[in-house]
């Protein structure tokens, strides 16, 4: 493989099991370069690169910036208080507007599902999706892939178990469909009220039993509750959520010795996991937030490596 | 006084007369003067050939939002009736979700004066069911009624007070007048885009589920019930409702219901892609339930089709899904979806097409119409089963654009609409 079939990131559905692990092989030889005394590289030279943040990160929009800058791109963030948006200018607008500076690549995260597939169909730059609404939050799965292949050195037949708000989290969807495309077998467990209907059609197990699902888990990947949802409390608290559903040490003891536990961030210590848990031996989360700006870098380099340098 | 009309060798379809054959049809003075086998063109005629086409009494639309007053930039009246004339109907009735709602005899009033200005197909307006569509207080339906109200709907605000909507029913008894309900409890459907199903989860929106249509048709049902009045259940979309509907109408209660052609072409499926076009209130189901639609159309639990055309402009459709308006223009494709899907697949007669579309739509409201007896209004549409059409774009009479259908292929339309007598539309070439 030497390109993506795709110009666009829009979510792990539109990838297959071999782009994805393009995408991961592109990160791995790029990882390095975070390692040098000096990580700069020239590849993306004279690119542009604009990230449009309509919700609030730091993380996300730290990685994609970081990484832009490590490939040395041009590289812009604009965050929606910033932007037209809050004078009445339609999305679309806005993005006609942006186009019209003629970037290459678009990194967009919106509060609304299927808005990065919505302004694919008015630009020509690439657009990626950095999460979008409750849809899918692609580059994020990636460096979770990417993350637990490191550790493993494979992820096929791993048992990986996510547990939280399963209906609310744009990072489980991504993760069901691509630890599922990539071999793994994924249970989702979390309180019914936060359970989509039909996830099972994502290629996944459900598990109403915190226990049982995480049983000989090989990745344990804990999802940000909260409890409020668009007015509308989906549990009667955060201490009953953290007594039947967070990860303590005992529940880390029903999962494999050699297993791991994972976070998107940001972290609730005490509501999601134990702060003691979070701090273990078995947490790699810190490693998810390195090898996030690798992947990144990847999808960069890869999106705009065939589009005729210079 | 137009000049008199002789249809000449058509297949005459009327169900209240029990008639499929091929006749003659002659109007005169704006009524339908005869209908025999070798009629005589009078002195002064058009005498129109209809060899090949059918002759059937105009079609009626007993849901669309015609948008005027107040949303002049998605329809006007005379845009709309313009786009009804050329879909082959001859009455329309219009939903009060207008701003000002109508829930008073001024804007019943303004809507059929302008309505009679544009002088195309006849409108009949629906009346809120209560002041400013608030679900407060009822509206006045006596006065409503004598400016030419024929029914009463708060439309899509349904009225969540179950003892106001109690009173509605009961209020109508003394006008024998018919309250048309869009069946939705909210707390269920609050904040959901789609159908809450495999697809919503795949797309990552938000769903509504069945239940909140199924739930508020139960209530509505019961409440008829209890009163005795006449209710008639706008827009059903799910196998459940049919059911409940099915079950309702076996006990003898008083209920109608109608479903419009999306729901019997159409699924969630359609939404992939995040496709505004394919979004409205109630949602697009499954196939399951386009099928329980489908069967509910053919033994009768369901009584008509109705559009529930819902013009919006491109801006809210063009859009982020969430945000995007709900609803689609229905009154140009809503024949050619009815014999395509329901005639041409499942099998469905001609006369049944007609009884969904015009004699069942006029009995649900008491309208004037529905058939072809001598003497009745000659409101007639005259339909080519084999006219091949693309339904594009440019061709759109209606002022927007919203339908999920553009560029699709169709084989039979109206290729004219009488009202009164009158000509309102022909097709060209």
């Amino acid at each position: 493989m030497t390109k993506l079939r795709s110009k666009h990131i829009l979510g792990i559905s539109h990838l297959s099991a071999e782009e994805i692990s393009f995408i991961l092989d592109t990160a791995e030889s790029l990882k390095e370069i975070l390692d040098r005394p000096i990580k700069k590289v020239p590849p993306l030279r004279g690119r542009t690169i604009i990230s449009l943040f309509f919700e609030p990160s730091t993380r996300t929009k730290l990685s994609f910036d970081l990484a832009a800058k490590r490939l040395s791109a041009d590289s812009i963030s604009i965050s929606a208080k910033t932007s037209s948006v809050v004078k009445g200018e339609t999305l679309i607008d806005t993005v006609r507007n942006i186009q019209a500076m003629r970037p290459d690549i678009i990194v967009i995260r919106h509060s609304m599902s299927g808005v990065p597939h919505l302004i694919s169909r008015y630009i020509d730059a690439s657009v990626i999706n950095a999460g979008d609404g409750i849809n899918e939050h692609p580059s994020q799965a990636l460096l979770d892939l990417y993350t637990v292949r490191e550790h493993f050195g494979h992820i096929e037949g791993l048992k990986v178990t996510i547990v939280g708000d399963i209906a609310h989290s744009r990072v489980a969807h991504s993760d069901i469909l691509g630890f599922n495309k990539m071999g793994a077998e994924v249970t989702v467990c979390g309180p019914a009220t936060m359970i989509p209907p039909y996830v099972e059609e994502l290629g996944c197990k459900v598990s109403l039993n915190l226990k049982e699902a995480v049983k000989d888990s090989d990745v344990v990947i804990a999802l940000r509750i909260q409890k409020e949802r668009q007015g509308r409390s989906l549990i009667p608290s955060e201490r009953e959520y953290s007594t039947v559903f967070g990860i303590s040490r005992e529940v880390m003891s029903y999962l494999k010795d050699t297993a791991i536990l994972m976070h998107p961030g940001p972290i609730n210590r005490g509501v999601e996991m134990s702060s003691e848990v979070v701090d273990s031996e078995r947490s790699i989360i810190l490693d998810q937030v390195t090898n996030g700006v690798a992947i990144r870098m990847a999808l960069f380099t890869l999106l705009l490596a065939d589009t005729g340098e210079n | 006084m137009t000049a008199p009309i002789l249809f000449k060798k058509a297949r005459v379809i009327d169900p209240a007369q029990g008639l499929d054959s091929q006749m003659d049809c002659l109007l005169v003075d704006g009524k339908v003067a005869s209908l025999d086998k070798d009629l005589e063109a009078p002195q002064g005629a058009r005498v129109i050939d209809l060899w090949g086409k059918w002759l059937v009494p105009g079609l009626i639309d007993i849901h669309v939002h015609l948008r005027e007053p107040g949303f002049e930039y998605k329809e006007t009246i005379e845009t709309g009736v313009k786009a009804a004339a050329s879909g082959g109907f001859t009455r329309v009735c219009c939903m009060p979700n207008t701003s000002p709602p109508n829930d008073n005899e001024g804007i019943t009033r303004f809507i059929i004066e302008k309505a009679e200005s544009a002088g195309l197909c006849k409108v009949s307006p629906v009346a809120c069911i209560t002041k400013g569509q608030k679900g407060e207080e009822l509206s006045e339906f006596f006065d409503l009624l004598k400016a030419g109200a024929v029914a009463f709907s708060d439309d899509g605000l349904p009225v969540t007070n179950a003892r106001l909507m109690r009173l509605a029913l009961e209020y109508s008894l003394n006008f024998d007048t018919v309250i048309i309900s869009h069946s939705e409890e909210l707390s269920l459907s609050q904040g959901g885009v789609m159908n809450e199903g495999i697809v919503s989860t795949l797309l990552g929106l938000k769903g509504v589920p069945k239940a909140a249509e199924e739930v508020a048709v139960f209530r509505d049902c019961t409440l008829a019930e209890l009163t005795g009045a006449r209710l008639h259940i706008a827009h059903v979309s799910t196998k459940g409702s049919v059911e409940i509907i099915r079950r309702a109408k076996e006990k003898g209660v008083r209920v109608t219901c109608e479903t419009a052609p999306h729901y019997f072409s159409l699924t969630e499926e359609v939404v992939k892609g995040y496709n505004t076009y394919a979004k409205m209130n109630p949602p697009l189901r499954t196939e399951e339930d386009r099928c329980a639609i489908i069967e509910g159309l053919r033994d009768g639990t369901i009584d008509c089709i109705a559009t529930d055309h819902a013009p919006h402009e491109d801006l809210v459709k063009e859009c982020e899904f969430a945000q995007a308006a709900n609803g689609i223009i229905g009154l140009e494709t809503a024949l050619p979806l009815a014999l395509k899907v329901l005639m041409r697949n499942e099998g469905f007669s001609p006369k049944r097409i007609v009884e969904l579309m015009s004699q069942n739509p006029a009995k649900v409201l008491g309208l004037n119409g529905g058939s072809l007896k001598v003497g009745d209004p000659a409101d007639i549409t005259i339909i080519d089963p084999d006219c091949q059409f693309t339904y594009s774009r440019e061709k759109v009479l209606s002022k927007s654009h919203n339908s999920p259908f553009l560029d699709e292929s169709f084989k039979g339309r109206a290729i004219m609409t009488v009202v009164d007598g009158k000509i309102v539309f022909e097709q060209k070439g």
